[in-house]
This record gives C-alpha cells, sequence and structure tokens, in this order.
C-alpha cells in the first residue's frame, strides 16, 4: 500500500505555479531522494504534500485529519528550531505528542519509543543536557530522534544532511536505508548526489517545478539529465564497494 | 518531581500574600480582630473594612496576577520569544483607551460599572482588529505586527483624548487612573471581571501541549497535530479576556506578564506548557506583594500599582537579560 500518494498536484507561491501536475507514490520500503537544484520545488512538493500549505490536485497525507496525520508521517523540517533552552529528552518526548490523549501522560509505550529514539541516534549520554547548547549537528540528532520517536509508517526530512559532518551525514543515510528496510518509508531531499546514489533505493528529480525524472539512482542520473537539470557534468561509475559518483564541472 | 513541589512552593507563597494583603491597610486591626471580622462579621467598621475593601483588593490582586502571569506565558510560549508579554497585541492599549473615553465622556461618573465596561468594550474593539489584520491563520509575525499596529492606534487616540481634555484636572484624572491600581475597588469589581477571567483562564490552560510543540517550529508542530489556527485563536481569545478584563478594573499594570515568566522559566526545565500554571501562580504572587508595597512603603501618598510594577520590574528585567546574556543563551 502507498504511504504517499500524489495525484496532479499542484501548489502556487504567489501568482504562479511552483509545482506543475506532480503525480507520484512511495511504498513501504522505499527510501527515495528528493533531488533538484535550488528553487526546483522539493520543499514545496514535500510541503504541499503534507498539507502544510494550499494545493491543488490530491494528497492522501492532506486529507487526513491533523492527528491522523500525526502517526501516518513524520516531518523535519530544514531550520532546526528549539526555540527554549529545554532537555534534550524533553524534545525527544514531544515526538509521542500524536499518540497521547489531552492531558495523558507518557506510559509505557511511549518510554520504549522515546528510549529506541535515543538509543539509535547515540544519544544516551544527552538525554538531560540542555539541547540549544548542544552543537549543530548534536542538535540534529536530537530532532531525528524526535521523528523517529514518532514511529510513523512515513518519514520526511527536508535537508536532513545539511550542516553535517561526513560521518554523521553518512550514518544518517544508513540510519535511513535501515529504517527503510524495517518496512517504512523514508523521503529526504537531498544535494549531494554521491550520498544520494549510495543510500537511496530510488531518486526523485525535480526540475522547475516538475518531475524530470524518478527511478533507481544509476537509471536516472544519467548525462543528459545532469547537464539539463543540474548543469553539471560527472563521474559516475559502479565501484567494487557500491556506485561512486562526483561531480565534475558546471556545464554552462 | 521538582515541578508538583515548585507549584506547591508559589501556592504557599500565594496564600500567605493573600493572608498579608488581609492583615495590611491604614485602619491598623489588629490580626485577629481582622479575622474575626472578616469569617464572622464581628465588629460593624472592622467588617466593613475587611469585606468591602480589603478583601476585594486582595482577590483581584490574585485575579490579575494570575491573569497576567498566565497570559505572558502563553504569549512568550506561542511567539516563541522571551520579549513578548500580553500587553504585546493591544488588548491593554485599546481596553484602557475606553475606560479614558468613558472618563473624558463623564460616562464614568454618571453610573459605576460605565468605565470597566467601555474599557471591555474597547478589549472586544482590538479582539476585531487583530482578527481582521492578522487574519484567523498566518505566521506568529503578522500578529506581532497587528498587535504594534493596534497598540499604536490605541496609544494615539489615549494622547489625543488627554489632549482635548477640558480642564488639567480631568486630564489628571485619567492618567492617574492609567497608571493602574487596586485601591477602592469593590467586590463588584470582583464579580464583573471574574467571569471574563475564568473564560480566559479556561482558554489558556488548553494551550500547553500546543505550545510545548511550537518549540521546534510551526511546521513541525503542525505535523504533531497541533492545530494552529485554533491555537491562535484560543491565545487571542483567551489574552483578551483575561488583559481586557484586568485592565477594566485595574487600569493597565506593565511588567508583569514579562518578567514572571521570565524569573520562573529556568525553574520548570524552560517547558512552555509548565510555565503556564508556574506563571499563574508566579503572577498573583507577584502582585499581591506590589499591591502590599505600595501600601507600606509610602501610605501617605497613593503610589500607583502600575508604577511600582514597573520600577521593580524594568530593573529585574535589565538583570535577567544581564544574566541570560552571559549564559549565552
Amino acid at each position: 500500500m502507498a504511504l504517499l500518494s500524489l495525484a496532479h498536484l499542484y501548489a502556487a507561491r504567489g501568482p504562479c505555479d511552483v509545482l506543475h501536475d506532480i503525480s507520484l507514490s512511495v511504498a513501504a520500503g522505499e527510501f527515495v531522494g528528493l533531488l533538484g537544484p535550488n528553487g526546483a520545488g522539493k520543499t514545496t512538493l514535500m510541503r504541499a504534500a503534507l498539507g502544510l500549505m494550499p494545493a491543488r490536485g490530491e494528497a492522501n497525507l492532506a486529507m487526513l485529519d491533523r492527528r491522523a496525520r500525526a502517526r501516518a508521517v513524520a516531518w523535519l523540517p530544514q531550520a532546526r528550531e528549539i526555540a527554549w533552552p529545554v532537555d534534550v529528552e524533553t524534545v525527544i518526548t514531544l515526538g509521542r505528542a500524536p499518540h497521547l490523549a489531552p492531558g495523558q501522560s507518557p506510559g509505557p509505550a511511549d518510554r520504549d519509543a522515546i528510549d529506541a529514539a535515543i538509543a539509535r541516534m547515540g544519544l544516551d549520554g544527552f538525554r538531560t543536557r540542555i539541547a540549544t547548547q548542544l552543537s549543530g549537528g548534536e542538535q540534529a540528532r536530537v530532532l531525528i530522534a524526535r521523528a523517529l520517536a514518532q514511529q510513523t509508517p512515513l518519514l520526511m526530512a527536508d535537508e536532513p544532511t545539511a550542516g553535517l559532518d561526513p560521518a554523521s551525514q553518512i550514518g544518517l543515510m544508513e540510519l535511513f536505508a535501515a529504517t527503510a528496510r524495517e518496512g517504512r518509508a523514508v523521503i529526504a531531499s537531498l544535494h549531494d548526489l554521491g550520498l544520494a546514489v549510495r543510500h537511496c533505493s530510488r531518486v526523485i528529480v525535480l526540475d522547475r517545478g516538475r518531475i524530470a525524472a524518478d527511478g533507481r539512482p544509476d537509471a536516472v542520473l544519467t548525462p543528459d539529465l545532469l547537464a539539463r537539470v543540474f548543469h553539471i557534468s560527472a563521474h559516475f561509475v559502479q565501484g567494487s564497494d557500491g556506485p561512486i559518483f562526483q561531480p565534475l564541472g558546471v556545464i554552462r | 518531581m521538582r515541578f508538583p513541589l515548585l507549584l506547591a512552593g508559589l501556592a504557599l507563597l500565594v496564600v500567605a500574600l493573600f493572608a498579608g494583603s488581609l492583615l495590611v491597610g491604614p485602619a491598623g486591626i489588629a490580626p485577629a480582630r481582622a479575622l474575626a471580622a472578616l469569617v464572622r462579621g464581628e465588629g460593624l467598621a472592622e467588617t466593613l473594612v475587611m469585606r468591602e475593601i480589603r478583601l476585594p483588593r486582595a482577590l483581584l490582586a490574585v485575579m490579575i496576577g494570575a491573569s497576567l502571569g498566565l497570559a505572558g506565558a502563553a504569549m512568550q510560549g506561542y511567539l516563541r520569544n522571551p520579549l513578548a508579554e500580553p500587553g504585546l497585541i493591544g488588548i491593554s492599549g485599546s481596553a484602557a483607551l475606553g475606560a479614558v473615553l468613558a472618563l473624558h465622556t463623564g460616562l464614568a461618573a454618571a453610573f459605576a460599572l460605565a468605565l470597566p465596561l467601555a474599557a471591555l468594550a474597547g478589549a472586544v474593539v482590538a479582539v476585531g482588529l487583530i482578527l481582521a489584520l492578522a487574519g484567523r491563520t498566518g505566521g506568529s509575525i503578522t500578529l506581532i505586527l497587528a498587535g504594534i499596529a493596534v497598540s499604536a492606534m490605541a496609544g494615539a487616540l489615549t494622547s489625543l483624548v488627554l489632549n482635548l481634555s477640558p480642564n488639567p484636572f480631568a486630564a489628571a484624572e485619567i492618567v492617574f487612573w492609567m497608571m493602574g491600581s487596586l485601591a477602592d475597588r469593590s467586590m463588584v469589581h470582583v464579580w464583573l471581571a471574574l467571569p471574563f477571567m475564568a473564560v480566559g483562564w479556561a482558554l489558556l490552560a488548553t494551550l500547553g501541549r500546543g505550545l510545548d510543540a511550537l518549540t521546534l517550529g510551526e511546521d513541525a508542530a503542525a505535523t504533531l497535530g497541533v492545530s494552529l489556527t485554533r491555537l491562535r485563536l484560543m491565545l487571542i481569545g483567551g489574552t483578551a479576556c483575561v488583559v481586557g478584563a484586568g485592565t477594566a478594573v485595574a487600569g493597565a499594570i506593565g511588567f508583569v506578564g514579562l518578567v514572571v515568566p521570565h524569573i520562573l522559566r529556568p525553574f520548570v526545565g524552560a517547558r512552555p506548557s509548565r510555565l503556564l500554571a508556574a506563571s499563574a501562580l508566579g503572577g498573583a504572587a507577584m502582585l499581591l506583594a506590589a499591591d502590599i508595597a505600595v501600601r507600606l512603603v509610602l501610605p501617605e501618598r497613593d503610589l500607583k500599582l502600575g508604577v511600582l510594577t514597573a520600577l521593580v520590574g524594568a530593573p529585574l528585567f535589565l538583570h535577567l537579560i544581564y544574566r541570560t546574556r552571559r549564559e549565552g543563551l
């Protein structure tokens, strides 16, 4: 069953459409990389799919009521905002809000989900630390743990690797891939095509609000598409330990 | 479980200050006789002083202080800004304008409740303007801008009324009223403010979980199941009820809604939901203390409550800003 399905989705910012006729569906087990140059509509596509902005067309998640949606999908916005100096465990506990009735406090199942998310993101020593005093990379891990604690079938993340060191970027991509293999699905917008080809099971390339290509990374990222959409040339081969992608130059 | 302890401590402080507020005053009634007069009605003069003067004054201090603390904590949580305060969205300014108009036109002298009712009408107009300007949806910035516009408008019109006042005594009456005070209020004021405040408290008290989720930003909160539209409407409605009613019976009392949440934030682990209850109790304690102080510091000169809260609040706030900067938060 599709966890995300969009049919003929259009979204506008001001007078012009920034998404044109987007139709796609994502099933359990997929780790989808959403690629495209700046301004291609990656963030808009995800926000419109979530029902966070007005859009025309069909989006299954946008049609859910807000509590059902919060149990169907977890969303990691690009801005890593933690407004108050709360401790790490408090931030992660926020992910359980959709599973609690008004006034109900977290029970054993919620504690398990929180502990699992903390363990998975390697945050065991951080529980009582003040989240706003952590480094940017550590805050990113805390916020990802919050999304994991939400225990939704689908996880959507807007540029989750931005600002992370190489090891953290690879660790995060492996975590997303593992999450997908467990029977959930992950959609992440990415700028690092090298990370996308190594870890994503599928990539969707957006160009000026339209889907330019959709499929397996090695089938999609052809020299022609790279030139047309990204205006780059690249070295892309199957190495002995997986695909290797290195952008080489700009095509004007 | 530090949080229940904190609430218990604050509640004890409120009870102690409430008792203090009942026992301090120019009539100089001994505590035992004061209590006997209050509870059993012993002694005609004492009963009058206790039941008609001191009790409403202490009750209003609790109600208005709790309102300002609660609304301040909710407003800071919603705007995710420690500099926000309940007056920010222009409700108190507009309520004050309504009251000033009642004073200027002589309506306030014509019948007793004209002034608070005019102030409430001012608050209602402000809510209408804010909803029209900022819309039911939209971000926090539009709410701040709408609030600033409404505040500026109310301030300008209040100045105009002062400008056009027929004589210096009328102007002085308006200026003194605007400073905010709990002196010479009766149980009628309590009963007038209480229903509005009760509604406002009920609206604001439900916001806790939504405000917690807003810690992660508006998009993240929305996908955690929070209705931002509903949260915003309840915040504006609740703040309007409590601040409008408070201003109507006591004038504009500043700094409580700004300073109290700021002081208490570190003690609740900065969680916006916990700050609501703590700030309500803290606001009540602070206003009770300030209202006792105005009676003790300059008993002969009718020191205004709003002047004292600003005099104490502003330096306290400067200190907090200094401390916040030093801790690099």
